[in-house]
């Protein structure tokens, strides 16, 4: 935390779009970086992400579109002259250098004084906790070493941006999620501004400032990790960025109902048009027994249905209900030994209990 | 297979274990039956000639066994001269093949499939061509009113035709022409095999793309470079059509010396003598350049 850095920059991406032929892989993106912020971008393979983010790196020339980096237009520069630093998805570590050849190699090309090199070879291996390593072969050093080392590599010139292409995909779930934490730790030190591109929801909720979704080469949302899990703006979102079923709400009088049944919401509806969803996470729902009513004074809603399956998944179970009116809705409950006490087996009746606060609307879409 | 004795029991175990060893020795016997074919092969084809080859070399014109036929060499200068000449010969062959193998490889390996399938082609077509056809074909190419010569004189660049054939000139040319696919296709094997993300990191770090080039694609692909150098320069030390034809008699390598030998006396020694000596020399190369390739291969 005592070495933040104040040179942050922003980065905006304007308008940028990448058509292949008739294909548009990225279409029409806008969205502005904020200094020394970690951005994620996320979404489905072929949804644009990674040309975005070889656009920035200057490997793939965009169609039309303006990317700047602290005001400074970079879109007609070769990848040479960017300045920026990018982790490779193989880590694309040079297999002919040493680990210090590696890590100096940007520095070199800087044309920095021979002890210069040396001692910021040395602190960029300490802060990837590699210190020593400098001697050693590219293929002595195992999967997580080397993604220490392809960042070692990336921030040691220190870029005006860091990139990261899927930089922890070709790691074992452990690892990964312990580089996750650590990434975290080392971006919250440098201050650096960074995108990073995953298709993992995971990886992006636990990095990331803010995450930009992406679908068929467009920006579905961008938000904070939390503000993208609680108020998805989309039904694709809402499937993208944890789990999530749904419920389909037809327009009453006295306003939404599933069925005859009104459901009681979180706020106001927006009045847009399209139909409405019950967005449902398994984590928000609560099993309660069959028959339960609420009291009209009562800030829930209660959803009636039946059990079929059961699966224990560890640290918690999951459970699938069918609700009487056809809907199958997916419950997580905690492994508890309070939750443990009365366990509804399949078959069993079951009511599900829905906080008003947790009753959360999205647009159905044209895809619903 | 058979027991049905339960496992706990050590009879159990010990049937497991003897059926176990059984299958692993099949296995080993099933492997030395598939490898027969090929060292039957091998053997009657290859190594029972050499050896024949060798005695051959060291049986003298009186009948008698001795390193006569060896000596004969050593002792005079033009043999000597002669062996020089041959690996003069096949270092130039190999230093042009390199200067015009290694951009065509280049090409090969990062231009898309489309357009590198058409070049692969007419590297191929070539080699897939008779030699025999091909050093004829050059013959009347160069020869003084070829088509090389009349262009070079109607174009007003030389007054007279050049000496292009018939010599060590000619010789190359040939020889280039038959060899360069041998560099080209290790080459661009070893080529294909660097990870393109290695060029565009270099680029992102801050390299020009010549830097890039020097500092991370050529380290790359030397070890492919030094094999397809070896291939080439080992089987020019062999050849006889080519120089015999282009060289006009007065480019002498080693095949034609033992060719001539064979015709000038009256028994096999000599010439064997010959081909043991070319024989030793080329495996000394290969097993130098050998061990060079596995050190670049191993990193520097």
């Amino acid at each position: 935390m005592t070495e933040r850095k104040t040179s942050a920059l922003p980065v905006q991406v304007q308008m940028l779009s990448k058509h292949f032929g008739a294909v548009r892989a990225v279409d029409d993106v806008t969205f502005d970086i904020r200094p020394g912020e970690l951005l994620t971008l996320l979404g489905p393979s072929g949804s644009g992400k990674t040309t975005l983010l070889m656009m920035i790196a200057g490997f793939s020339r965009p169609t039309q579109g303006s990317i700047r980096i602290a005001g400074q237009e970079i879109v007609h520069l070769p990848p040479h002259r960017r300045n920026i630093g990018m982790v490779f998805q193989n880590y694309a570590l040079f297999p002919h250098m040493t680990v210090g050849e590696n890590v100096a190699y940007p520095l070199r090309l800087r044309k920095f004084g021979r002890s210069e090199v040396e001692e910021r070879t040395r602190r960029a291996l300490d802060m990837v906790q590699l210190a020593g390593y400098d001697t050693r072969r590219i293929n002595e050093l195992s999967g997580g070493q080397r993604q220490r080392i392809a960042l070692a590599r990336a921030i040691v010139f220190e870029p005006r941006v860091l990139l990261m292409d899927e930089p922890l995909s070709a790691l074992d779930k452990h690892l990964r999620e312990a580089m996750q934490i650590e990434i975290r730790q080392l971006h919250d030190r440098l201050g650096m501004t960074t995108i990073s591109v995953t298709h993992d929801q995971r990886e992006a909720l636990t990095m990331s400032d803010r995450i930009a979704v992406f679908s068929n080469g467009r920006l579905a949302q961008i938000g904070t990790p939390t503000e993208l899990y609680e108020k998805p703006e989309s039904r694709f979102i809402a499937e993208f960025i944890g789990e999530s079923t749904f419920l389909p709400l037809k327009p009453t009088p006295r306003g939404l109902a599933y069925g005859d049944q009104p459901v009681r919401l979180a706020e106001e509806l927006p009045a847009s048009g399209g139909d409405s969803l019950l967005m449902l996470r398994p984590e928000r729902l609560r099993l309660v027994a069959p028959g339960s009513e609420t009291g009209s004074g009562e800030e829930a809603n209660l959803f009636q249905g039946q059990v079929r399956t059961v699966v224990f998944q560890g640290e918690s179970l999951l459970f699938e209900v069918v609700l009487d009116g056809g809907h199958k809705v997916s419950v997580r409950m905690a492994n508890r030994s309070e939750n443990l006490r009365q366990l509804p087996r399949a078959g069993d009746r079951v009511a599900l209990r829905l906080e008003r606060a947790d009753a959360r609307i999205v647009r159905a879409e044209g895809r619903a | 297979m058979t027991a049905a004795a339960p496992l706990d029991t050590s009879a159990g175990l010990e049937a497991n274990r003897q059926a176990l060893e059984h299958g692993a020795r099949t296995e080993t016997r099933m492997r030395l039956r598939l490898t027969l074919p090929a060292l039957v092969v091998v053997v009657v084809l290859m190594v029972c000639p050499i050896l024949w080859l060798l005695s051959l070399s060291l049986v003298g014109q009186d009948g008698r066994l001795g390193l006569e036929n060896y000596a004969l060499f050593f002792s005079e200068p033009v043999y000597v001269e002669m062996f020089l000449n041959t690996f003069l010969i096949a270092f130039i062959v190999t230093i042009i093949c390199v200067l015009l193998g290694y951009p065509v490889a280049y090409l090969l390996a990062i231009l898309p499939p489309k357009w590198s399938g058409i070049l692969m082609l007419a590297v191929l077509v070539p080699f897939w061509t008779s030699g025999l056809v091909r050093t004829f074909s050059w013959l009347i190419i160069l020869q003084r009113n070829g088509i090389v010569n009349k262009s070079l004189i109607g174009l007003g660049i030389i007054g007279k035709p050049v000496a292009l054939v018939h010599n060590m000139t000619g010789t190359v040319i040939g020889m280039v022409h038959i060899m360069v696919p041998f560099l080209i296709l290790p080459l661009y094997a070893s080529m294909k095999a660097i990870d393109g993300n290695l060029m565009r990191a270099g680029a992102n770090l801050g390299s020009s793309p010549t830097h890039a080039f020097f500092r991370i694609f050529l380290p790359l692909s030397l070890p492919g470079l030094v094999a397809g150098m070896i291939m080439v320069f080992v089987m020019c030390l062999g050849f006889y059509i080519t120089p015999a034809i282009l060289g006009g008699g007065k480019i002498k390598m080693i095949a034609q010396r033992i060719q001539e030998s064979i015709s000038l006396y009256p028994t096999w020694g000599p010439a064997s003598a010959l081909a043991v000596l070319l024989l030793l020399m080329t495996a000394l190369c290969l097993f130098i350049s050998l061990r060079l390739v596995r050190r670049l291969a191993s990193g520097r």
